[in-house]
């Protein structure tokens, strides 16, 4: 009797490990885990960040990042960072019109932003979206002929030989043998958490301040159909990260230099297509456009009021372009513009857990 | 009695193992679009041309639509309903099928749901989902969501000019507003056996023609704030839709 209660307890058995998954018994480092703020506004508005399976935040891992940013080991020469191009005091992004690489070699584009990379649901990265996570980003400039102008094999050499990385390496990751795949995830950690969510404009949504006349006009016109209609490409106040991340050709060109998005599809419906810069803080982004060529807001604003050009692939959403913009007001203009600065946040570019920590 | 113990225990794993009862359907659907029956896709943007029933032409370069609310009616008229929605992007093809949690007995239903939000549902920002994809229709023409995104360029071979048709609550005048959504109540019967996928079907061309007309010249850009041009759209709603399965 005993035997054959046995057999029925081993036949349940069985049935139960018949609907479960094999458990992974192998043993995984994990450094300490470190969840993103996310901003209350945020929570309450928009989709969560997209993080990685593959690279869990971690403090270490972040602490890692940072440090490596601002360090100017990864260039070939030892003389440039990433943060030298992309400076924490203009919103991680550079006040040259283009970025100089170690040998003087100046880029053809306009350093961007970097804040709220892990909303960025579309997972296209760069101007012209040729890079689909942030890990991949990282890669790029490292080796680039026109910026840091180093190999992988050497930058890693570099750390390795380092006194101090190898051991930072064990904490974020768990070796002391270091590789590209480690450095851009490090790095990645830390662009994710560039949060910036705490501009007078996120203060007004949270009920915490009350915007100014000109600002309060500027909003109308911003989403405004007949006025600046800037909210179908760049986002509203319940979708603050002011941008919608995809590619838009604005009107800035008859013929193009640079194809952007055309460039890394190969469709030339593509051509002349750019991301949609997030608006956040403008104040400290100048200048702007994907190539830089307007130094400040006035400039944006009259492009989109007065300056639009045709071209084959220009976005329908620049309806007027037989008027040449939405022909806003002068009055609108500055009232326009003093929303847009309204969406700067000064305490994300001294937020101290951003600084050089070198 | 330890065989009835046995099986009372055995039961919540063989049920767990087991698949749905196969008079359950899982409703799926799939969204196209076509061009008075030439389907559309996302390759067509912006390339191939087509004609409006006042003879003008024009390309397509972005189409996106809500629809909500999917009930199905069997003959007995019992109804099975969701309140999930689903945002079509006819650029991102995930978004071009969708796994409800309508879940109907096998038989023959036909098919209803609400191109847009109904009133109860279009509330402003309430949706984080259509929040992120930048959905959402101004506070100052009502407040909630778009119903549709769709614009193209037209009289593309000679002087292109942009047309948005951009659909939701019509705005009266100063903060006073009327509800657009439609109701599509399609008759058609619909067999729904397990692995049954309803195919919701767009004729684009419908918008320009059933049962009112569209005029490019008049209405092309700016139709957010246009009353006229938000009440013809949700007149010419009601024909563009159509079903089958597949």
């Amino acid at each position: 009797m005993v035997i054959r209660f046995s057999i029925y307890i081993l036949l349940l058995l069985l049935l139960a490990s018949s609907c479960s998954t094999s458990e992974n018994t192998e043993e995984v480092y994990m450094a300490t885990p470190l969840a993103l703020e996310i901003p209350q506004l945020f929570q309450d508005r928009i989709l969560p960040p997209v993080t990685s399976p593959t690279n869990p935040q971690s403090v270490e891992g972040v602490a890692l990042g940072r440090k490596l940013f601002f360090d100017p080991i990864l260039s070939a020469d030892g003389t440039q960072a990433c943060a030298s191009c992309h400076n924490p005091q203009n919103a991680f992004s550079d006040e040259r019109r283009f970025s100089v690489g170690i040998d003087g070699s100046i880029g053809t584009r306009n350093s961007m932003p970097l804040h709220n990379l892990a909303w960025n649901y579309n997972q296209k990265f760069f101007w012209d979206g040729r890079a689909i996570t942030i890990e991949e980003q990282i890669f790029g400039p490292v080796t680039n002929p026109i910026e840091m102008k180093n190999t992988w094999p050497n930058a890693v050499a570099s750390l390795q030989n380092q006194t101090t990385y190898p051991e930072l390496f064990r904490e974020a990751f768990g070796t002391t043998t270091i590789d590209s795949v480690l450095v851009s995830k490090a790095i990645a950690q830390f662009l994710r958490t560039l949060i910036s969510a705490n501009s007078r404009f996120d203060r007004h949504l949270m009920g915490e301040n009350i915007l100014t006349p000109q600002e309060l006009n500027g909003i109308d016109v911003f989403m405004n159909e007949s006025k600046g209609d800037c909210f179908h490409c760049h986002g509203n106040p319940f979708n603050p990260l002011w941008t919608d991340n995809t590619f838009h050709n604005n009107g800035l060109d008859e013929t193009f230099s640079d194809l952007g998005l055309g460039n890394v599809s190969g469709d030339p419906r593509d051509n002349g297509k750019f991301k949609a810069p997030s608006l956040r803080n403008l104040a400290f982004t100048a200048p702007y456009m994907h190539d830089g060529r307007f130094e400040t807001l006035e400039e944006v604003i009259n492009h989109y009021s007065e300056g639009l050009v045709f071209s084959e692939t220009i976005d329908p959403l620049m309806k007027t372009i037989a008027q040449g913009g939405v022909q806003l007001t002068e009055s609108d203009k500055a009232d326009l513009k003093a929303f847009l600065l309204s969406l700067s946040d000064s305490g994300f570019i001294n937020n101290p857990d951003f600084q050089n920590p070198n | 009695m330890k065989k009835i113990i046995f099986f009372l225990l055995a039961t919540p794993f063989l049920i767990a193992c087991s698949n749905d009862s196969v008079d359950n359907v899982n409703i799926n659907f799939k969204f196209s679009q076509n061009w008075d029956g030439t389907q559309v896709t996302n390759a067509d943007f912006n390339t191939t041309l087509y004609v409006n029933e006042m003879g003008r032409e024009l390309n397509i370069s972005r189409m996106r639509y809500l629809l909500s609310r999917f009930a199905l009616t069997n003959q007995n008229g019992d109804v099975f309903t969701t309140n999930q929605f689903n945002l079509v992007d006819m650029a991102n093809n995930a978004t071009l099928t969708f796994n409800s949690d309508l879940v109907v007995p096998e038989g023959t239903y036909t098919l209803s749901f609400i191109y847009g939000f109904n009133q109860e549902d279009n509330i402003n920002g309430a949706y984080p989902i259509l929040n992120s994809a930048s959905w959402n229709w101004p506070e100052m023409l009502g407040g909630g969501y778009h119903f549709m995104q769709y614009e193209g360029s037209y009289d593309v071979n000679t002087v292109p000019k942009p047309y948005n048709l951009h659909n939701g609550t019509a705005r009266v005048s100063d903060g006073v507003f009327e509800q657009n959504f439609v109701t599509i109540t399609l008759t058609n019967p619909l067999v729904i056996k397990t692995g049954s996928e309803i195919n919701i079907k767009m004729n684009i061309a419908e918008w320009f023609k059933n049962p009112d007309l569209w005029d490019l010249d008049l209405y092309n850009i700016t139709l957010m704030p246009n009353f006229a041009a938000q009440k013809l759209m949700q007149r010419n709603a009601r024909s563009v839709f159509s079903a089958t399965i597949n």
